[in-house]
């Protein structure tokens, strides 16, 4: 059979589609490339301008302030604390589901799958919608019991750290459940088969045996997780309160990624390069996920 | 014999159409058909339904027109007019002296109040400047120590850079001094959220108030348009639409915005919003 396109020749269709797929190769390249460019040039001026240090370890927000302050210490530590708090609550169900999913071999599964599925589908900003309407007043109600008398506390009506991590978790689910599922069912069926024989239980198979040996594949899956969690904003600028503060649980915090949304529409001069700056941070951190993650897998 | 009929059907209707095309023409006055093109306006969110209505009847008036509405808020609507990027920069607060001298002139479009609201459950109506001030600055922090049941007060405001925290803060002299539990982006947000959160408080332009909360009054003045044109309210702003030079200096498009904005049409605009007019030097005074 000859592969052929209309009236070319066959070399020249050859020629052709290998053309069309460098073309599309390099676009990819380009535009990687051109947003790494363009984040270091618009990011870096700030940096210089306000001085590394005041910047990155500075503790003090105050953009508009008579004498601007841009420390952004407290939105990366919120940015670390949502996305570790998340990845925590997050990974273990997630791992859990997968295993359901892969081991348990019940008529549920198909069903269950599909649920995940459809979580992978709902748009971010729903999330950020559910999170307002039912989540805050639940984180709320615990807030106010938690900090019940307490004169020092500053309350955030349910819009807080805590309810952030809460949203990500949910949102990093179907991430975490599909490459978790994929590492379980990679692992070879001989090595089940061993651990059964030698008189071992479904369980202690899965937690000693199944489980480790897919360990390189689930760590990618919270790493995706990880990355998912960090670049997430749309659903959080609702439910994390955005007023700079130390992260912790109950208390109102900004992340990078809601300290741009929040504040872009309204920044000018160097408050506008310093959101920039943040944008530069959150890639360069999102970048060592990656990197870390590509490492994993390569390891595994 | 049929296909005459049509062609007489279409020959009518050709007719018809072309007179009533004839005589709208001719009804317009020729300066109104004159003026086409298109006018950009950024700035305040909190002036968007102002901006919205006003470029709605102007285009009904003027067909040729297109109004185009921003809102990324007060500084870089006065940024974006200042550097060509808008004819008209909405600003909901006075300019500062650095954006005078950078060219920028003051046309006040009517006066707002900033009201001060809370969740619908409260049972507090009323609060002083002082309490106000307690509240925002976190020394008060219970709604008991303020006539209401007990119940933590959740302040909740504008991140930096809004005119109507910068207008709020200014007036009640607590700039950067103000604690906010939440720190929100857009006049909408902190509505939703007030509405939502048992023992909230937060602040807004008089005219984005809906149902959903509770106005209060300031030391006794309930917020509203009369009471912010005669000066008795006392968080009250200006709405501005800036310019980079006088008005006289401006392009015909815009000059016509302004002599519509500011004639008997826009005032009706205005005052259908529930904001009140800039007629008095008085209500200027207190905005600044």
């Amino acid at each position: 059979m000859k592969i052929r396109g209309g009236i070319m020749t066959e070399n020249a269709a050859e020629r052709w589609a290998r053309a069309v797929f460098t073309v599309c190769a390099w676009a990819v390249i380009l535009a990687v490339a051109s947003i790494t460019l363009y984040m270091i040039a618009n990011g870096l001026p700030a940096v210089f301008k306000v001085g590394f240090r005041e910047l990155l370890f500075g503790r003090v927000w105050a953009p508009t302030a008579a004498e601007p302050k841009y420390g952004i210490f407290h939105v990366i530590l919120a940015s670390l604390a949502g996305t570790v708090l998340a990845v925590l609550l997050g990974v273990p169900v997630g791992i859990l589901t997968a295993v359901y999913l892969a081991e348990s071999g019940r008529p549920g599964t198909g069903f269950v799958q599909q649920a995940v599925e459809l979580l992978a589908c709902i748009p971010s900003v729903i999330y950020g919608l559910l999170g307002v309407n039912l989540l805050c007043p639940l984180v709320y109600r615990l807030e106010l019991r938690i900090f019940a008398g307490s004169k020092t506390h500053c309350f955030t009506g349910g819009a807080n750290l805590l309810s952030a991590s809460l949203v990500l978790a949910v949102m990093i689910l179907p991430t975490v459940i599909h490459m978790s599922e994929a590492a379980i069912r990679a692992v070879a069926p001989e090595i089940r088969a061993a651990s059964l024989a030698l008189g071992a239980s479904g369980v202690q198979t899965i937690f000693k045996v199944v489980l480790p040996a897919a360990k390189p594949g689930i760590a990618a899956a919270a790493a995706l997780g990880v990355g998912r969690a960090a670049g997430e904003a749309m659903a959080i600028t609702l439910v994390s309160g955005g007023s700079v503060n130390v992260p912790l649980p109950f208390e109102s915090v900004r992340l990078l990624t809601t300290a741009i949304v929040g504040e872009m529409g309204y920044a000018q001069g160097v408050h506008r390069q310093v959101l920039f700056s943040i944008g530069l941070v959150l890639y360069l951190f999102i970048m060592m996920v990656n990197i870390a993650l590509n490492r994993a897998v390569k390891k595994g | 014999m049929r296909a005459r009929a049509i062609f007489l059907l279409l020959a009518g209707g050709l007719i018809c159409f072309l007179s009533v095309c004839g005589r709208r023409t001719a009804a317009a006055p020729a300066e109104e058909t004159e003026l086409s093109g298109s006018i950009c306006l950024a700035g305040s969110t909190s002036m968007e339904k102002l901006s919205n209505a006003l470029a709605e009847e102007f285009m009904e008036k003027y067909p040729g027109v297109r109004v185009t509405v921003e809102c990324v808020g007060s500084g870089a609507g006065i940024a974006a007019v200042l550097s060509g990027a808008a004819d008209i920069g909405n600003s909901s607060r006075n300019l500062k002296a650095e954006e005078i001298e950078n060219g920028a002139v003051e046309n006040i479009v009517a006066l707002d109040g900033i009201v001060i609201c809370v969740d619908p459950g409260s049972r507090v109506r009323g609060l002083t400047r002082q309490e106000l001030i307690g509240i925002y600055t976190g020394e008060l922090t219970d709604w008991s120590q303020l006539g209401g049941d007990a119940l933590p007060v959740v302040v909740i405001g504008h991140t930096a850079g809004s005119g109507t925290r910068e207008a709020f803060e200014e007036i009640l002299g607590i700039e950067y001094a103000c604690q906010y539990a939440n720190e929100l982006s857009s006049t909408g947000a902190v509505l939703a959220r007030v509405a939502s959160t048992p023992g909230a408080i937060g602040y807004i332009s008089m005219e984005a108030v809906d149902g959903s909360v509770i106005a209060l009054a300031l030391d006794g003045v309930e917020p509203g348009a009369e009471n912010v044109e005669n000066g008795n309210y006392m968080l009250s702003r200006p709405f501005v639409m800036v310019t980079a030079g006088e008005l006289s200096g401006q392009g015909k498009l815009t000059r016509a915005w302004f002599d519509y904005v500011l004639g008997e049409e826009g005032r009706a605009v205005v005052k259908d919003m529930g904001l009140a007019l800039p007629g008095g030097q008085e209500g200027r005074e207190r905005g600044k």
